[in-house]
């Protein structure tokens, strides 16, 4: 059910379909950029699904959210999988970053020659060579599904997810390559490490701070107070934004998009009433004003999360308090 | 049992770490409106400056007989005889000189690396964009329009009526 299949399924006998079940991997391929819909784990595969065949006569959601649409397929994948037919494979060349400084301090890239199938992710081609090729290669990944925010690194130059990537979407004439992600201090291989990031999500009091009288149950909120923050309360601290935003390249000072998200999910929620500090913590030197509306971190952003939007909000929120 | 307010509540923030030239902190907590406004000058300068170019440019260029090559002494001699040529002038000086003063201080900021390479430049620069600013400013208000013992041709006309 990737994107270029859309059109033609079919509405009934998907069972005939091996392409179109819930594959191995958890979700449904079409809806790898469908985050607008909110989270979906394996757990929801079956709901999924459901919800699909009733929209399915509407325009495919996937397709009217995923901002500029889904990467086409450069892969020709046959349109109709019958029965028994197998998944199609194809060879592609992996370059990977190598940095062990426990053997040297240079930085090398190793090339790997991989057959790999139609439904697979760039995650997989990375476990393909841990498990079977070079046991060394080193890599963070948790829940290998878009949710966890364990695996981001630099997939052909751009911060990616490995595990929601596939790898029928990427040019294969060329050799794929993969980086850690910039800005962090490189650890091993494509592992950095993340303290700076989350120093700064600290920072900014990722948490609900709310006086007045305490209710006896939960603190009601209307939809429309939720809807306000929603986009922001989608991240998964993968950092594929900050260590995407030049600014932060520079020094590594700048809050970053990251910890600015994650405070305007906290200062524009109706029950916080710590916005005005943390507004405050933002109209720092390396607050908010550092950023030059790049757009490197909305492009970079695994859930599609608006960050740059949510960063010219929190600007807004502090002018119009300030003046 | 309420949770604490506002004024009881600290911004964690250790001590400055730094390990092989990586900071793993802010170094500094400055906490004022400077950034602010530099933003908000940024954007309204901008706008003014739009205006300002574009007349400027029209006036001098454009505008008089003769197109570009109208322009010299008695042109200018005769514009700054006005008080709002003064005004309008100082004034795009002055915008454009600290807009592009603090667009290169935001540059610096972002592509120097070490705190002491910043320091300099921006010594250099702020240096420089004073000089331009004060110099440029002393021009116009103390420009004489019609120097003595120079040649009747090269001034403006309404020298040879005084």
């Amino acid at each position: 059910m990737s994107t270029a299949h859309t059109p033609d399924r079919p509405e009934d006998g998907r069972d005939d379909d091996p392409q179109d079940r819930a594959p191995e991997h958890g979700h449904a391929p079409g809806h790898d950029q469908d985050d607008r819909a909110g989270y979906k784990t394996d757990a929801d595969a079956g709901s999924v699904d459901e919800r699909d065949e009733a929209d399915a006569p509407a325009v495919d959601p996937a397709a009217e959210n995923a901002e500029g649409g889904e990467p086409a397929a450069r892969v020709e994948l046959p349109e109709e999988q019958q029965g028994e037919q197998e998944i199609p494979t194809f060879d592609l060349t992996l370059q990977i970053r190598r940095y062990n400084p426990e053997v040297s301090d240079e930085v090398h890239w190793d090339e790997f020659k991989l057959t790999m199938y139609g439904t697979d992710r760039v995650l997989d081609a990375l476990h393909k060579v841990k498990w079977e090729i070079d046991g060394s290669l080193s890599f963070r990944r948790s829940c290998a599904h878009g949710v966890c925010g364990s695996d981001a690194m630099r997939i052909n130059g751009q911060n990616r997810l490995a595990c929601k990537v596939l790898l029928k979407d990427l040019d294969l004439s060329k050799p794929v390559t993969v980086e850690p992600i910039k800005g962090l201090p490189c650890e091993k291989d494509l592992i950095v490490d993340m303290e700076p990031f989350f120093q700064s999500y600290r920072e900014i009091m990722p948490f609900l701070v709310a006086g007045g009288n305490e209710p006896t149950m939960e603190r009601y909120q209307s939809q429309e107070d939720r809807a306000r923050f929603d986009d922001t309360t989608k991240c998964i601290l993968c950092a594929a934004c900050t260590s995407s935003c030049p600014v932060f390249w520079t020094d590594g000072q700048y809050f970053g998009p990251a910890a600015i998200v994650n405070a305007h999910r906290f200062i524009f929620d109706s029950r916080d009433d710590a916005g005005d500090l943390r507004l405050e913590i933002l109209n720092d030197k390396e607050g908010v004003w550092r950023c030059r509306t790049t757009f490197n971190c909305t492009e970079a952003c695994p859930r599609g999360i608006q960050v740059t939007k949510a960063i010219a909000e929190v600007k807004n929120a502090i002018l119009s308090r300030s003046m | 049992m309420s949770t604490p307010l506002k004024a009881s509540i600290s911004v964690p923030r250790s001590k400055d770490l730094e390990v092989n030239g990586v900071k793993y902190n802010r170094s500094s907590s400055r906490r004022n409106n400077f950034e602010m406004y530099a933003w908000l000058f940024m954007r309204l300068s901008g706008v003014v400056l739009l205006v300002l170019v574009f007349v400027h440019l029209w006036v001098n260029l454009v505008s008089p007989e003769g197109g570009v090559e109208a322009v010299d002494f008695a042109f200018v001699a005769g514009k700054w005889a006005s008080p709002f040529w003064q005004v309008f002038d100082m004034l795009l000086l002055w915008l454009a000189m600290l807009h592009g003063t603090n667009g290169l201080r935001v540059i610096i900021d972002d592509y120097a690396e070490r705190d002491r390479t910043r320091f300099w430049l921006k010594v250099f620069l702020f240096t420089t964009s004073a000089f331009v600013i004060l110099l440029g400013t002393l021009v116009i208000f103390t420009f004489e329009p019609c120097p003595a013992g120079a040649d009747p041709a090269l001034l403006a006309s309404f020298c040879a009526a005084g």
